[in-house]
This record gives C-alpha cells, structure tokens and sequence, in this order.
C-alpha cells in the first residue's frame, strides 16, 4: 500500500488520459464507420463490433485493476472476484447469444 | 512482512488471508453479484437484438439529438456522458488517494466534485431520456410501443440506463454521506479513511458498468 501512495498522481492521469483516448477512438469508428471493418463479417458478427469488444474491455481492465485498485491486491482476492466473472459471463452470453441466433431462424 | 511469514498458514484458520478489511471485501462481495445482475441485463438484450435482428433499431439513429445543437449527431452526447462519468471516476480515485495521505481539505475538494459529476450525469440521463420518451412525429416511445422499431428496445433502454442511472443516483447519496463524515471529522477520529476507498470501488464500478453499456448499447 504505502508504495504508490508515495509515487504522486500521474498515474491517475495516465489512465483518464488512456481512458479517454481509447473513447474517443471508439466514438470516431462509430461515427465513421470504416468500410473494410464495417462490411467483414466475423463470428456472427462485424468486424468492427469485434474492435468496440475489444477496446471496452481494456478499458474495463483498466478501471477495474488501476481505479478500483485490484491489480495491487493480494493474489488470492484478485482471482475471487475475477473468475466468477469470467466463468459465469462467457457462458451467459454463449447461452443467450446463441439462443438469440436461433429464435430468430425458428420465426 | 510478518504476513510473509504466515503465508501459507492463511487458510488454516489465519486471519485475513485476503489481507483486506471485511468492509472491502463485502464492498467487492456485492458489486461481484451486481456484475452478474447487469451481465444477465446486456446478455438479454443480446439475445433479443438477434431474435429480432430485422426490426432492431439502430441506436446511432435513436439517439442523435445534442443540447442547444440542431441536425443529427449521432453519438455525441453520450460520448460526452461518458466523459462526465471517466471524470468523475478520476476525481474519485484522487479523493482515495488523498485519503490515504489523511489529507482532509484535499479530500472534501475532490469528493465535491466527484458529487458534481455524477449529478451532471444524472442531469444528461435526464435529458436523453426525454428526448427519448418525445419520440418521433408525436407518437412516444413508452414500455409498450415506440416509434423507433422494435418495443423491447424501448424496454431495454428504460431498465438498463434506468438500473444504472439508480446506481449513479445512490453513489451520488453515498458520496454526499461520506462527505459530510469528512467535514464532521468522522474518518479523522477513526484514524483512516477507508470509507472513502469503499464507495469510491462503488462509484468506479458504476462508471465500469456505464462502459460496456455505452459499447452493446450504443456502439455495437
């Protein structure tokens, strides 16, 4: 605990500058659309949907290991509030994601 | 460390082999099964979104209005939410921060502004969700009909944002709390300011949530 709370509040504005960077970035590709990501289709779905996945998730990784300071907990914390989610999400999104696809080829 | 040296005896009835406080991990508990309640929210919303895939609409043309603008904007007025919510993130992370260094002016400063962004959050969620609810060539959008496309859109978009706008609601209760504790002197008389980092890992998660439903609901 007592090493970064030594080291200043750069690191801070490090990860709102990554956050908001990686956002906007987010927002530009929304906004414009680029052809190539836009028309390739992967896995059920666009490419650029892939990349917004992507990104959201770094940027929750950053909220949740730096802002919600887990990345400096002890080992055994770090994994008891992270497979849960790991384990439990994939598969509810598999399940419904999936389910999805196919009421809609049953209509 | 001492805790070194008990390492491996942790979990044979040591103390603390998380070495966090109770307050921490129950703070940690809930937001575990709150991930999962708004997990089940998207991952619904994704199933439904892909049974009715022909009849979705697209949120870019939902969503275009932007105060005091005129003509279509898709996407920038809840890019600027959530700049409001990242910002108010880091306010909060600075307000742990000076905590920990027992710094009480500098903690009432960042937590006041902390309290600001999330009522300017509000105050956005607000707006958005009257101009929603306004609809298209007089028809509103409601639970059970909406000029947009599809009426689960319209019911996914009151329970989503509504879930999480309450979430921001209570943080923002929470951290008007705590606020008067510090200028009272509570944490100073208790010697730390844990209650600072505990619902500031409320206020970040809510800002966590508040990034993935920008993404499936706006972006994807």
């Amino acid at each position: 605990m007592t090493d970064e709370q030594d080291k200043g509040n750069w690191w801070i504005w490090k990860v709102f500058w990554i956050l908001l960077g990686l956002t906007t970035f987010e927002v530009l590709l929304g906004i414009y659309k680029p052809g190539f990501l836009n028309e390739t289709v992967f896995l059920g779905t666009k490419l650029l949907n892939h990349v917004f996945i992507i990104l959201t998730l770094i940027k929750g990784g950053y909220i949740v290991l730096v802002f919600m300071h887990l990345g400096f907990e002890r080992a055994t914390l770090k994994w008891t509030i992270l497979l849960p989610a790991f384990i439990l999400v994939p598969f509810l999104l598999f399940i419904l994601i999936s389910e999805g696809a196919y009421a809609y080829l049953m209509m | 460390m001492s805790d070194t040296a008990t390492y491996g005896q942790a979990w044979k009835g040591g103390d603390k082999p998380y070495v966090a406080s109770y307050g921490k991990l129950m703070m940690w508990f809930f937001l575990i099964t709150d991930t999962l309640t708004f997990s089940a929210f998207l991952a619904s919303y994704g199933f439904s979104r892909f049974k009715f895939q022909d009849v979705w609409p697209k949120a870019e043309e939902v969503f275009t209005h932007f105060p005091f603008m005129h003509g279509d904007h898709p996407l920038l007025f809840v890019a600027l939410m959530t700049f409001i919510l990242i910002m108010s993130s880091v306010t909060m992370v600075l307000a742990v921060n000076y905590g920990h260094k027992m710094q009480k002016e500098k903690v009432i400063l960042w937590l006041s502004l902390t309290i600001v962004g999330g009522a300017l959050f509000l105050g956005s969620q607000a707006w958005e969700w009257s101009h929603f609810i306004h609809g298209l060539d007089g028809v509103h959008a409601t639970l059970i009909s909406n000029p947009y496309g599809h009426p689960l859109f319209a019911d996914y978009f009151f329970f989503i944002t509504g879930f999480h706008g309450f979430h921001v609601f209570s943080g923002v209760v929470f951290l008007i709390v705590i606020l008067i504790n510090v200028i009272k002197d509570t944490y100073e008389k208790r010697g730390h300011y844990e209650m600072i980092e505990k619902v500031g890992l409320y206020w970040h998660f809510v800002d966590l949530v508040w990034v993935f439903v920008f993404t499936f609901f706006y972006l994807v």
